[in-house]
């Protein structure tokens, strides 16, 4: 298939940036769509341009790393897929593609379509752990019986792939999917209880500090998530944050 | 004698670790803080050896390629990590994981690293779920247990098809912590490019800063290299993009000696390649051939017919299929070892029975599992003869709930439906068992540089069974480098901070200034991708499942071309003081450009089969196993180190003779 695709080049982060218009020819509709950007910097390179970055790592939707807003919609046209997992049979032949970065100013870009999301690392540093040395002399690991609801819903949580879809799909440019899902997973499991109420209330401040937008319940950040995490997470969240604002001597 | 001296500790096996232990050199607590360790890579090993050395007291630079520590590529791992817990009664122990790993490995691994391993495994688990790693549990909330290939027990804990996954984030939440607390300072989006030894001794790195281009000095009294595996000398492989062998490579280079690197994985269930744009491979768990069952058509004319698509696969009648691992290995069937299943494939595909395109493809059929489920569960929902329809409907609910994701991931890539047709699948390289050299406390023979995880060569010998590569990076980073690198920093209290001033410091940065301005300087005609798909196309043609003495002198000289064309006509556009992936991935090509001559020349020396490396000229000539590889332990049960001299051919081997004490030699068969 042949294809124009509009993509956003931006020099670095102080660049103002905009779109640039390229052709490729003969595409495989067996191709992902990441292969078919590898066309595209091939050909790029041959003409003496500079290619388009992109990140990328692991290809098979699990790394969290691929962050393209594709036509509009983060991850593109399908559905409970990362970027790298969606295929060139989704277009039509002579298509004209609009390729985007994330937007948000708390994932400022840093060149064409890479963006700086280490506000997520920020927020997981301030609490997305249980304070737990490594000894090898914990409990054993049967010591304390999990009832398997309750695994299986932290399970799905943590299945959280850190992309930042939720927040690019966002008109607020909320982060609240992807604190929940870390607040929840801990919150199902008995390991979390100790520092149950002080993790939700700091993650939730350091979410607020880096400048994420509020929940206004709109659901896209559902729609959009590769990893299918409900938005009923958000509302536990809320949950746990009042309860903790409440109980908490501060 | 051997100038590898592997410190393996006196006494019996069971007690070596223990007793090792408890001699040992400590640290005190206020000396820690004086000390700075760096880490390189943030997977299971690295991100897992980062935070505990942190907890320890220890100062900690961690780095890794990517925009953060839970990308690396331990996150993909699907199926489960092994550990000798015994939860399901069935005989399990700590002996028997370092009986089937060492068997598994071909009788090719450190007996010594393997039982410590095993030792070791339990805690890991114990370590996970305090850490809120969110594992399979049974309804009455006790954690449960698959199976994997090559063992009799069930030993492999698992979080649904994202083990890996789950592990990974677990070491990062613990890496977080440290971080928060500023013991462990991240350097994200870096990329290690040299390593810079004083006095002989590893005192810090080199790192590139992939946004910026600039080059940066890191001190510190010893450097930990967790850089993973280097499937991607092949270019093809289910590694990720950015996977890269430039740690491990760097460091071999200022005197780690490279082991066994012809020991590679080739997995026998990836999704097989479309087309030339094909980028990578994307796997499709083991777990799978628990009831798939793998075949191609009897006939030439009905594998022609389908490749025109005249001929649906479902539409052939089971006379006319050929399910060879059955006919070939009734024992074992499709549960065969990888590289058993890998050579199998291989050997229907060439001989022309490969069932796409490419002719690179074989079926796994799930067809007579739907049935099988089907019936039972009508029969547990007592049904009065259920119709064909609602038998389908049963058993397909069944196979969804056990690999739905898989089924799911197979449905986007190739665009059909693996419940109604069945899955195409191909070998594709997965892991290297091969890897840097290290003694039993894990540090490689430049002193003061450990390195852990699936890059060093250790436990896994030359195969590695399913679910131990968790095992493996987890146990290294967890339980085994912070003991024994404080053996070697309990020296090192006195020095005070190391400086980055030194000449030593000035010459490796100078150098990697050097290196970087003349790969921009070339500016050839061809991108780095197309050097690196010709190194793939070598290595998988003459490296690859099936090796011979014409094809591998050939591959070595294929590469030594690839590498002096490489270096006189490669084109990377961009500038270096900024982000240039074209650049990352060009000093990465660089790096295997030269260590895949070095496999070729491993696999050229070993003249034997063993494990994932077969050696045409080494077969069993008759008898029951005739045609089967055929180890040979009188002139190979060595592990071969490679001291680096220059030219990769011109690497000379050291061999470490491998003893084994507690368990006798025998031959794997599956007949």
């Amino acid at each position: 298939m042949d294809l124009t695709l509009k993509v956003w080049r931006q020099k670095n982060r102080e660049d103002k940036g905009g779109l640039e218009t390229y052709k490729v020819k003969g595409i495989s509709e067996h191709a992902s769509f990441l292969e078919m950007l590898d066309v595209m910097n091939e050909q790029l390179i041959m003409e003496g341009k500079e290619p388009v970055a992109f990140d990328h790592d692991c290809r098979e939707g699990i790394c969290g790393t691929c962050s393209l807003y594709i036509n509009g919609e983060a991850h593109g046209p399908d559905r409970k897929v990362t970027t790298c997992q969606l295929h060139m049979r989704m277009f039509k032949d002579g298509e004209t593609i609009y390729i985007e970065p994330w937007r948000s100013s708390a994932m400022p870009v840093i060149k064409d379509l890479i963006v700086d999301r280490s506000s997520f690392e920020r927020i997981q540093q301030s609490g997305g752990f249980i304070s737990v040395n490594t000894s090898g002399n914990t409990q054993d690991a049967n010591a304390l019986p999990i009832p398997k609801m309750n695994a299986d819903k932290a399970f799905d949580v943590a299945a959280c792939i850190g992309c930042g879809a939720c927040v690019a799909t966002c008109k607020n440019s909320s982060a609240m999917l992807f604190v929940a899902a870390k607040v929840s997973q801990f919150a199902y499991l008995p390991q979390g209880q100790v520092e149950r109420e002080q993790r939700v209330l700091n993650m939730v401040e350091q979410m607020d500090k880096e400048g994420f937008g509020n929940c206004t319940n709109t659901g896209a950040c559902e729609v959009e998530c590769p990893k299918s995490i409900s938005i009923e997470y958000i509302a536990k969240m809320n949950r746990e944050y009042l309860s903790a604002s409440i109980s908490s001597e501060e | 004698m051997s100038v590898l001296d592997s410190k393996i500790p006196e006494g019996p096996l069971k007690d070596k670790w223990t007793n090792h232990k408890n001699h040992i050199n400590l640290v005190n607590p206020a000396n820690k803080r004086n000390i700075d360790i760096i880490v390189v890579g943030t997977g299971l090993a690295g991100g897992s050896a980062a935070a505990s050395l942190a907890e320890m007291g220890y100062n900690v630079k961690s780095f890794c390629y990517q925009d953060s520590p839970r990308r690396a590529h331990s996150i993909a791992a699907q199926g489960g990590i092994n550990a000798a817990k015994n939860y399901q009664n069935d005989g399990d122990s700590v002996y028997r994981l370092f009986y089937d790993t060492v068997k598994g490995g071909d009788y090719r691994s450190r007996e010594a690293n393997v039982h410590r391993l095993a030792e070791v495994s339990g805690n890991i688990i114990d370590q996970c779920v305090a850490q809120g790693v969110p594992f399979g549990r049974e309804y009455g909330g006790l954690l449960d247990n698959r199976s994997f290939g090559g063992v009799l027990v069930s030993r492999t804990f698992y979080a649904k098809g994202q083990t890996g996954q789950q592990l990974l984030l677990g070491a990062y939440s613990a890496l977080n912590r440290q971080i928060a607390k500023g013991k462990v300072t991240m350097y994200n989006r870096h990329e290690m490019v040299e390593l810079v030894k004083v006095n002989g001794k590893a005192r810090g790195i080199i790192a590139r800063n992939l946004e910026t281009g600039e080059l940066e000095r890191h001190s510190a009294h010893a450097v930990v290299i967790a850089s993973g595996g280097y499937g991607n000398v092949f270019f093809l492989s289910t590694n990720a993009m950015g996977s890269n062998a430039t740690a491990a490579w760097k460091i071999h280079k200022k005197g780690a000696h490279f082991a066994n690197p012809c020991y590679t994985q080739i997995h026998p269930t990836c999704i097989p390649r479309s087309g030339d744009h094909q980028s990578k491979l994307t796997l499709m768990s083991e777990s799978l051939r628990n009831d798939g069952r793998i075949w191609v058509p009897k006939n030439m004319e009905d594998v022609l017919a389908i490749r025109e698509g005249k001929l649906k696969p479902i539409d052939l009648s089971e006379d006319k299929r050929d399910y060879y691992l059955e006919r070939r290995y009734p024992a074992f069937g499709n549960l065969v070892p990888r590289d058993v299943a890998s050579r199998a494939a291989k050997e229907r595909c060439d001989a022309g029975y490969g069932v796409n395109e490419t002719g690179e493809a074989v079926y796994l059929d799930f067809a007579s599992a739907i049935q099988r489920y089907g019936k039972q569960e009508a029969a547990i929902a007592r049904m009065e003869n259920p119709s064909a329809e609602e038998i389908l409907k049963l058993g397909e609910a069944v196979i969804e709930s056990k690999y739905g994701n898989l089924f799911q991931m197979y449905e986007k890539i190739v665009a059909q439906d693996p419940y109604k047709t069945p899955m195409m699948i191909y070998p594709a390289v997965h892991y290297t068992m091969g890897g840097v050299w290290v003694d039993y406390n894990l540090m490689t023979s430049v002193e003061g540089c450990y390195c852990i995880g699936e890059a060093n060569f250790s436990d896994h010998g030359a195969n590695r069974l399913g679910a131990s590569a968790l095992m493996q990076g987890l146990a290294d980073g967890y339980f085994v480098l912070p003991y024994t690198i404080g053996d070697y920093l309990s020296n090192d209290i006195r020095t005070g901070e190391i400086s980055t001033e030194s000449a030593e410091f000035v010459e490796a940065e100078k150098e990697v200034s050097d290196r970087i301005e003349k790969l921009m300087n070339i500016q050839g005609t061809k991108s780095v991708d197309y050097f690196h798909k010709l190194l793939g196309k070598a290595m998988w043609n003459y490296v690859g499942m099936a090796r011979n003495e014409e094809g591998l002198k050939k591959a070595m000289a294929e590469i030594k071309q690839i590498r002096t064309d490489f270096w006189n006509d490669v084109r990377i556009p961009g500038d270096k003081n900024s982000l240039n992936p074209e650049l990352e991935k060009a000093g990465r090509v660089a790096d295997f450009l030269e260590l895949g001559e070095l496999f070729a020349k491993d696999a050229l020396h070993r003249n034997e089969s063993c494990g994932g490396h077969f050696r045409e000229e080494s077969v069993e000539l008759d008898g029951l196993q005739k045609g089967e590889a055929k180890r040979n332990d009188n002139d190979y049960a060595y592990v071969a180190a490679w001291e680096y001299k220059g030219e990769p051919a011109d690497a000379v081997m050291h061999k470490e003779e491998l003893e084994f004490k507690d368990i006798e030699l025998k031959q794997r068969s599956y007949k």
